[in-house]
């Protein structure tokens, strides 16, 4: 792991050809900016896809003006079919959740920063993580693709349960070939994950520069690893579950389709398979895959909130061991998604604990931030705000999880707006309140520019209260059993809550509008944005030590020595509060209490 | 900017709050026999949640108040107990708070879910499909007929693939796409899907089961107080998914036997 020699350097010198630069790159800091922009475009698109399901459900009829451009059988008269609004619903969740979540803070980020902070010029497989990233690329365009087939994308929704999902067309619209390509994405998405989580894993364990000992490893670094260890498993089962759905499409096999299926009075020809077996496969890759999105969320959030509050978090260790703990508990916990789905009771008690058990590494995590908080100097800048505004968030996704693990509840809960409102804000927005504060903090780092502080804290304002506007109220409609996937709401009992969709869906569009500021201000400070110095945050850790935007082979030809703790802040009795970790100084480690 | 922040934190925090205490939007009315152990179990579960979420919250405010300017001069001060105080308060507290909720939850779901039917249950046979409910009542022999997959026919009506010309047990059966039971009688529900997975959920009679596609599930349940309530879907099943329902009567025995009666007239 030590002194990787000068050798290297000369063997792995910069392209100059514009497609081997931009385009078919090896370098991992451009693979970790095209893994970011891809996920910009599909935070784009999901975006859109949102705001028009929001509007359908305020206002069912309303017409939205140009929708029919999208799709001539999908919004005759610019308004939107039933089977139209879940085919958008299940591509607003399955791009939400495969291209933004986990491809910005793992992929993006991870690429970008992972090699640079513990000391590396590149991954060790470059042609992997070129090919990872491209093969990522493939499975959107597969993805966005089913959007142009004559009958549209699935609508089984992001967890396709079967059969509706293995049956084909005769399932309803989408259930054919929209439904195979939408199989074929994530497979490819799978492959394109396995790639980049073992360059993940083996630049951890063995590119890591002199010094760089584990416990030496910034936050990030450690939230990258253990995501990259649970996407190697979680995304290990999805890819053949994916492949068996595929197959049970194009080959009639029925390894998710049971027999004596009837659909339009005829018998399907099935037998022999298990709808519980693709719940089982889903979920045992869904459940880890939240803490796939929210883990490196929580790592960049801790990196940053040490830079921004001048001090060392309470403990690096236990936050590393909480992080593991979670890791470890998320295979134990998935059963939680099928208590009322016909599996064992029995199994739903078992599931039960173990859900309510993760609570304990999460409560520990968020003590941790909150007590950290605790004694220091916070310099409130927008990575400061949105990584406070992310553990606010989280809590309040967190707790509604105590509901969610109980199976009599789930009762009440189950498929209900409480769901929908506790994933929302445990993972989705948690995780791109992460994203926020980890693009206005590496920014300067990745582009050599400043982004616009004044229009990050007005984006940061309007995004905390909206993100509660929107996503709070969901809560009280799960509660008053108001079920979710419903295009429109014709039961009596869930007139009363119109007014409550409403409200949201006004939230949701005005919310969505404020990220039309970060979209300027990302756009604007990239090119024209003040340039940024090396160090712009005062802060410790290695990518700091380097150039804005750091060189090809990262440190300029000599990798660095590490002397110390990743987050050497608080230090008294020098000339600034912080001591990189290259600065061969002998100052007492403050960096672990526990 | 810090105090703002803090403000609005604590403020956001307690008017999310408002709305659960007040109940403005709460779960609707039990009517059903083990309905009140969930009940009491959502109650104490929102009221440790909602500690707990209050409580990090003001915290939260709290120190970005106090901490979010930081005067010149001031010292960088370690959080008092330290981070073996954090990790030893949260398996203490959130660890008893989770397994206490854990064990009084099991209860709660074991006496629906683990317990069998009481021996005089009327068994009511309910089939899932595209998108609607159909219902079965074995008619006086007490049994029910054979279902034959081939034999459904919508138009037809012959909703659950019934052959009355030669399965003698079927005569009799009675279907219905409305459920109507008496008040106060255990009933046994005996559930299968015809297509796709749905789900039964009538969240007056706190009840909740999927329709698994291969699988023969069932629910039993009393419901103690007449009415008309909706059955709905809750299973993702296809574009006529949101329109998926049915309803439940809930009626006397007396206005029960003769609803009954009427239906076999009908069939």
């Amino acid at each position: 792991m030590h002194d990787m020699s000068a050798q290297a350097h000369a063997a792995h010198a910069g392209p100059t050809g514009f497609i081997r630069k931009h385009v078919f790159s090896l370098d991992h800091k451009v693979i970790g900016k095209q893994y970011y922009g891809l996920a910009l475009l599909a935070a784009i698109i999901g975006m859109f896809l949102s705001w028009v399901m929001r509007i359908h459900l305020g206002w069912t009829n309303f017409a939205i003006p140009g929708l029919h451009l999208l799709s001539k059988n999908g919004a005759p008269g610019d308004v939107m079919t039933p089977e139209y609004y879940l085919q958008l619903m299940t591509m607003h969740g399955t791009i939400m959740v495969f291209f933004v979540l986990t491809t910005a803070p793992f992929a993006a980020f991870g690429n970008f920063f992972l090699p640079i902070q513990v000391g590396a010029e590149d991954m060790p497989f470059p042609r992997f993580n070129m090919m990872s990233f491209w093969v990522t690329f493939v499975s959107f365009i597969v993805m966005v693709a089913a959007f142009f087939v004559p009958d549209g994308p699935s609508l089984a929704g992001w967890t396709q349960y079967a059969p509706l999902s293995a049956i084909g067309s005769a399932a309803g619209p989408g259930q054919g070939l929209g439904e195979v390509l939408w199989a074929s994405s994530i497979a490819i998405f799978c492959i394109g994950q396995l790639l980049g989580s073992l360059n993940f894993i083996t630049t951890t364990l063995d590119m890591r520069t002199k010094g760089m000992s584990l416990w030496r490893m910034p936050l990030t670094t450690w939230a990258w690893f253990i995501t990259s260890i649970m996407g190697l498993t979680a995304f290990a089962v999805l890819m053949p579950a994916c492949i068996l759905l595929i197959l049970d499409h194009v080959a009639g096999t029925s390894f998710f389709v049971p027999s004596n299926l009837v659909l339009n009075d005829q018998v399907q020809p099935h037998s022999g398979g298990s709808t519980l077996l693709w719940q089982h496969l889903f979920w045992f890759f869904g459940h880890p895959e939240v803490y796939i999105a929210i883990v490196p969320a929580m790592g960049i959030v801790s990196h940053i909130l040490m830079a921004t509050l001048r001090r060392p978090l309470l403990s690096h260790r236990v936050l590393v061991y909480s992080m593991g703990g979670i890791a470890v508990l998320s295979y134990m916990v998935y059963g939680h998604h099928m208590f009322v789905s016909g599996m064992n009771p029995i199994s739903s008690i078992a599931f039960s604990f173990p859900t309510l058990i993760i609570t304990i590494p999460a409560t520990i995590i968020v003590l941790i931030w909150l007590a950290s908080l605790y004694g220091s100097k916070m310099r409130l800048n927008t990575p400061c705000l949105f990584s406070l505004g992310m553990i606010s968030m989280f809590i309040t996704g967190g707790v509604s999880g105590f509901f969610l693990a109980q199976p009599s509840l789930d009762i009440m809960l189950h498929a209900t707006y409480f769901v929908v409102g506790h994933f929302h804000f445990v993972m989705a927005v948690s995780a791109m309140f992460g994203i926020f504060a980890g693009t206005y903090f590496w920014f300067p780092k990745m582009f050599g520019r400043m982004m616009n502080d004044t229009l990050g804290k007005i984006h940061f304002w309007l995004s905390f209260v909206g993100a509660y506007c929107i996503f709070m109220p969901f809560h009280y409609l799960g509660l008053a059993s108001n079920v979710r996937r419903y295009q429109a709401f014709t039961d009596d009992y869930l007139q009363p809550l119109i007014p409550v969709h409403r409200f949201i869906t006004i939230a949701a569009i005005c919310t969505g509008a404020v990220q039309l500021i970060f979209i300027y201000n990302l756009v604007h400070s990239r090119f024209w944005g003040k340039p940024a110095p090396d160090n712009p945050w005062e802060a410790t850790s290695l990518e700091w030590s380097t150039t804005s935007p750091p060189p090809f082979d990262n440190f300029g030809g000599t990798l660095p020595v590490v002397y110390h703790d990743p987050y050497q802040y608080g230090i008294e009795d020098s000339t600034s509060d912080y001591v990189m970790q290259t600065d061969p100084r002998n100052i007492q480690s403050q960096g672990d209490e526990a | 900017m810090a105090k703002l922040f803090a403000v609005t934190i604590i403020v956001i925090a307690i008017a999310s709050a408002i709305p659960i205490l007040r109940h403005t939007w709460w779960m609707p009315e039990d009517i059903s026999t083990h309905g009140q152990a969930i009940d009491e179990q959502m109650s104490e579960t929102m009221a440790e949640a909602g500690i707990s979420f209050l409580a990090s919250q003001i915290l939260l405010g709290a120190f970005i108040w106090q901490y979010g300017r930081p005067r010149p001069g001031e010292k960088i001060r370690r959080f008092p107990g330290g981070a073996m105080g954090v990790v030893i308060a949260a398996f203490l507290l959130v660890g008893t708070e989770v397994l206490a909720l854990g064990a009084f939850g099991a209860k709660a779901w074991a006496n629906i879910y683990l317990t069998p039917p009481a021996a005089n249950a009327i068994p009511v046979q309910v089939q899932a499909g595209q998108f609607a409910f159909y219902f079965r009542y074995p008619g006086p022999d007490g049994k029910f007929g054979p279902l034959h997959a081939d034999q459904i026919n919508e138009a037809n009506e012959n909703f659950f693939g019934l052959d009355t010309t030669h399965d003698q047990d079927s005569k009799d059966d009675i279907v219905t796409a409305e459920l109507a039971i008496p008040v106060n009688r255990e009933i046994h529900l005996l559930m299968h899907a015809k297509d796709v997975g749905h789900s039964f959920f009538v969240p007056q009679l706190r009840i909740h089961q999927d329709f698994v596609p291969g699988l023969d599930l069932s629910v039993h349940f009393t419901a103690t107080k007449i009415g008309k309530y909706e059955i709905v879907c809750t299973q993702l099943c296809g574009l006529g998914h949101y329109n998926m329902k049915a309803y439940l009567e809930v009626m006397s025995q007396a206005d029960f036997d003769d609803w009954l009666k009427k239906q076999a007239a009908l069939q």
